[in-house]
């Protein structure tokens, strides 16, 4: 079954010609087709331009001009510009945008020769944590279709884990990546901020927004972002660093790895069933040679309020130019210039976009700016320093990605503070900067658990090695969803 | 009761780059709407903008001609608002941090006197493009060209007194930054526009009035109007009674009056914060240092020179030094052999008189300063008296080649034989017996009659000097 295969194993198929990356996007575009009607992961799909690309991938093979994505067919989150393409960020307001360029993501994918099966569904402008706040629908956890997949890239994770695509990509902005990847038992990687460029990746909150992979494995992860990092000019926050060979470092022993586990992960709200699972998993770390090391992020609990300032006030001002008069949705025979404004923005944008308008424009008005924005930009930085301290005695940080396993549809989101609550564990990385994976680890209940381990800034390849360890000797990453009782190929 | 009028300006000067401050699209003036707006500039999803360096160069260059503080660090923020053509629905601008600092300029007044003016800061921002509310049949065009053009804005601190102070600081920012080389100072195209802030108050009072801002000054005329006119209304308000409200309105030129355009209550709350697409600014010694050695001479500088150096009065020095370009002609001239008075003379009025007549700008003059050079050396070595000179310079105006080619040409040398000349008066005063007589009774005035007919036999082309002494001595004797 080619769609079962990691993008390490289908690259050798293609390459020994047991199957053409024709072929393979057949395959993968027929399991959409038949799948995707009952877990909306996808917004569109392009089987043209993923036909053409994978006849020039099949040429590029044959020429022997191929490199390791070559010919793998992926989903790209709707959030990134797609040339020629619908990018609608999941809302209403960009149901009718058609981009004119390809993001600096999308460009290099395309150049490391990827296939791209359409653009995967997500939270509204990656607004969300269930993916229900889609213009779009829901999209359903491939676990258990009556529940969520996690958020914002909901859609890119069940895309994954449901073997609509081998790989795929996401964004992460307080969790984004990695709590979907969680709820959908994959591997899910947030860069360091500045790793990826953003250009062409419609912002929600610039200083924290990131993209990143999600696949099956870490093996794969690597593979993704060797394509994706690197300094882009037309990005000033885009870090001016060298790519090291994410591959190369997989298999590198852990002994002596120095694992620091905080406290404040481990505490109230945790369901048990969860931590008994990241500590499982924690406990193979210790067999494989690694040291585990008590620590304390003693501002943890300022992240999620701090994040509650910084996002919304990044994303008022980010989400302004979605006015009617330039592209996008306008609404009905306005009558006069604010008409247009008051009801484009108020039609074209969902419940919780607005809601995170408002918050956002009151934390930076005029009389409360010291008492919020302020006050978050400092709080934000207590909160990266806890990790500073922390890096100063261990080399990675582990714990649980989500307090729970995925939940019910409808079960939070008429509850924005139990639903923002769910980010706990993700959030402060987007405020430090720093990166994380999520990697699946024994389940609960038949529903995946995922263990984030944080690194220190650019060290996604000792992240994607301590993660690749785990999975050589584990098998929790080659779970795959029961989605059809008869089995078609 | 006397008014203490106070005035401070908000000038907002385009920098002259090849292409915007956050994109590649060019700036340059006059192209067709929304040809030379690309995606960043449009605002299109997903994208970033990048700085274009060439303008932290530029600030830093006006920043050390006003002796102004320049910090470190500088930061971009977003001043967050809604109107058409703001593609973002925020302008990039400075706020809490602005490229630069306090500095201050000196101003000169008629009277001969010169005034310190403080500068509060100079930050860079993106323009905002054009709304056209005319020829759309109720509805409005908008023409993005224009978003993204760099612009420093230059904010005094409320420190003149009069209308005509504010004047010449206004013109002095403008000699400043053409002199610069940072903006090309055209204000019929919006490179340079002023913003004036108004207040009155009673004579000895410390506390400031209510101020109003004005919009759309551009040009030194329509500004000194418009603040009278803004002057007159508030003297007219307060002593009616009334009182000054606090608003910015728009000057109309065409009615000469200044109207309302929008109250405090209804301003913008524009929530700035710094852009997280942006980073700080950090400037390091090396660009600093950079910049002072792209510093040309400054006006007040180059003043100082020329009258210490060409011996020029003030006067001469001052006119001369208004425009760079001007100055730069001037030393050109003496480079080329024109005596310095002479060359200032030349360039002020002659030269100056003709394009004047011609209406076009120095830069498009017909004459080379190598060729005005060339004229002076030959007024100088008495080839030419200044008559002739002033012929030989509407020759060259006229494209008929440097002086030498047009004094041989048209044969305008000047007679400086003393014989020959007392051949010619000889001949005259034998002709006019009459006119011999009655000079020697008494009749000093015919002086003239016979320099006349000595200039008309010689087509006035004999040296003047020469002619009146040989005259007068044989006259008298």
């Amino acid at each position: 079954m080619m769609h079962s295969k990691s993008i390490v194993e289908l690259g050798a198929g293609l390459q020994t010609g047991e199957f053409s990356s024709v072929e393979l996007t057949r395959h993968f575009l027929q399991r959409i087709e038949r799948l995707d009607k009952d877990l909306n992961a996808l917004i569109s799909t392009t089987p043209e331009q993923a036909l053409a690309e994978a006849e020039s991938a099949d040429q590029a093979i044959k020429a022997g001009q191929a490199g390791p994505l070559t010919g793998i067919p992926i989903v790209q989150k709707d959030i990134f510009c797609t040339r020629g393409v619908k990018t609608s960020c999941g809302s209403k307001m960009l149901d009718n945008f058609i981009s004119p360029y390809d993001a600096t993501v999308v460009e290099k994918l395309k150049h490391a020769g990827v296939v791209s099966l359409g653009k995967a569904n997500m939270d509204e402008f990656a607004m969300g944590s269930s993916n229900e706040t889609s213009f779009y629908g829901p999209v359903h956890n491939p676990w258990d279709k009556g529940r969520v997949p996690g958020g914002s890239s909901g859609g890119s994770a069940t895309a994954v884990a449901a073997r609509l695509a081998v790989a795929a990509t996401g964004t992460d902005t307080g969790g984004s990546i990695r709590q979907p990847a969680a709820f959908c038992g994959i591997t899910g990687l947030k860069p360091t901020y500045g790793r990826i460029s953003r250009f062409g990746m419609i912002a929600f909150a610039s200083s924290l927004d990131q993209a990143g992979p999600m696949t099956r494995d870490a093996a794969d992860a690597a593979l993704m972002l060797q394509a994706m990092a690197g300094f882009d000019p037309k990005d000033s926050t885009c870090a001016n660093q060298p790519v090291p060979d994410y591959s190369a470092t997989l298999s590198d022993p852990l002994e002596g790895l120095k694992i620091g586990l905080p406290r404040e992960y481990f505490g109230e709200g945790l369901d048990p069933a969860v931590a008994a699972s990241v500590e499982a998993a924690i406990d193979h770390y210790k067999r494989l040679g690694a040291e585990v090391i008590d620590i304390s992020l003693p501002n943890s609990g300022l992240a999620v309020p701090t994040y509650y300032v910084v996002a919304p006030a990044e994303c008022s001002s980010n989400l302004s130019r979605f006015d009617g008069v330039r592209f996008g949705y306008r609404c009905q025979q306005p009558k006069d210039l604010e008409d247009l404004y008051k009801r484009s923005r108020g039609e074209g944008f969902g419940a919780e976009v607005k809601r995170r308008i408002m918050i956002g424009t009151y934390a930076l008005s005029a009389g409360y700016y010291d008492a919020y924005y302020l006050k978050a930009q400092k709080t934000r930085h207590l909160i990266s320093d806890d990790f500073k301290q922390a890096f100063k005695t261990v080399d990675v940080i582990m714990g649980p990605t989500t307090p729970t396993p995925a939940f019910g549809l409808g079960e939070k989101v008429n509850d924005p503070v139990t639903m923002y609550l769910n980010d706990i564990y993700t959030i402060a990385t987007n405020l430090a900067g720093l990166p994380g994976v999520s990697i699946p680890v024994e389940p609960v209940n038949g529903l995946p658990v995922g263990l984030q381990i944080i690194g220190n800034y650019f060290t996604e390849a000792k992240l994607l090695n301590v993660a690749h360890r785990f999975q050589q000797e584990t098998e929790w990453h080659r779970l795959t969803p029961e989605l059809e009782s008869v089995a078609s190929d | 009761m006397q008014w203490e009028t106070v005035i401070g300006l908000e000038v907002h000067t385009q920098l002259a780059t090849k292409s915007k401050i956050f994109s590649g699209a060019s700036i340059a003036y006059g192209a067709d709407p929304n040809t030379q707006a690309c995606i960043i500039d449009l605002g299109f999803p997903g994208v970033l903008p990048v700085l274009n360096e060439a303008v932290v160069d530029m600030a830093l260059i006006f920043g050390l001609a006003i002796n102004a503080e320049i910090g470190p660090r500088s930061v971009f923020a977003r001043k967050n608002y809604f109107y058409p053509d703001l593609p973002k629905g925020y302008q990039i601008s400075q706020f809490e941090l602005p490229i630069v600092g306090k500095g201050s300029l000196t101003i000169d007044l008629e009277d001969g006197s010169q005034k310190v003016i403080g500068i509060t800061r100079a930050h860079l921002e993106e323009d905002a493009g054009k709304s056209l509310h005319e020829d759309f049949h109720g509805m409005s065009g908008i023409d993005l060209n224009r978003t993204g053009t760099p612009l420093l804005e230059i904010v005094s601190e409320p420190d003149m007194r009069s209308i005509k102070e504010a004047v010449a600081y206004a013109r002095k920012i403008h000699q400043l930054v053409v002199y610069l080389g940072i903006c090309d100072g055209n204000m019929q195209e919006g490179s340079f526009r002023v913003d004036a802030n108004l207040s009155i108050r009673p004579f000895g009072q410390d506390a400031f009035g209510t101020r109003t801002e004005l919009k759309n000054l551009n040009s030194f005329r329509f500004m000194e109007r418009a603040l009278n006119f803004e002057l007159e209304r508030q003297i007219d308000l307060l002593e009616g009674g009334g009182k000054v409200v606090q608003e910015t309105r728009l000057y109309d030129a065409d009615r000469d009056e200044t109207r309302s355009m929008r109250s405090k209550e209804e301003a913008n709350d524009y929530r700035y914060f710094p852009d997280p697409d942006l980073l700080p600014v950090e400037i390091n010694d090396q660009q600093l240092q950079r910049a002072r050695q792209n510093m040309p001479e400054l006006p007040d500088q180059k003043r100082q020179r020329f009258e210490s150096d060409y011996s020029l009065s003030s006067a001469d020095a001052l006119m001369l030094t208004q425009s760079r370009h001007q100055a730069d002609f001037f030393e050109k001239v003496v480079s080329s052999g024109g005596d310095a008075k002479m060359a200032a003379n030349w360039v002020t009025v002659e030269l100056t008189g003709a394009l004047n007549k011609a209406g076009i700008a120095l830069s498009q003059s017909p004459v080379t300063p190598e060729q005005v050079g060339g004229l002076l050396e030959r007024i100088a070595d008495n080839t030419l008296s200044g008559k002739l000179a002033k012929q030989v310079f509407e020759a060259m105006w006229n494209g008929e080649g440097d002086a030498d080619k047009v004094i041989e040409a048209k044969g305008l040398k000047q007679i400086t034989d003393s014989g020959q000349i007392e051949t010619i008066i000889d001949e005259i005063i034998a002709n006019n017996p009459k006119q011999v007589e009655q000079f020697r009774a008494g009749k000093d005035k015919l002086l003239g009659f016979f320099v006349g007919q000595v200039m008309k036999q010689t087509q006035g082309k004999a040296n003047p000097g020469q002619v009146n002494k040989i005259l007068l001595g044989k006259l008298k004797g």
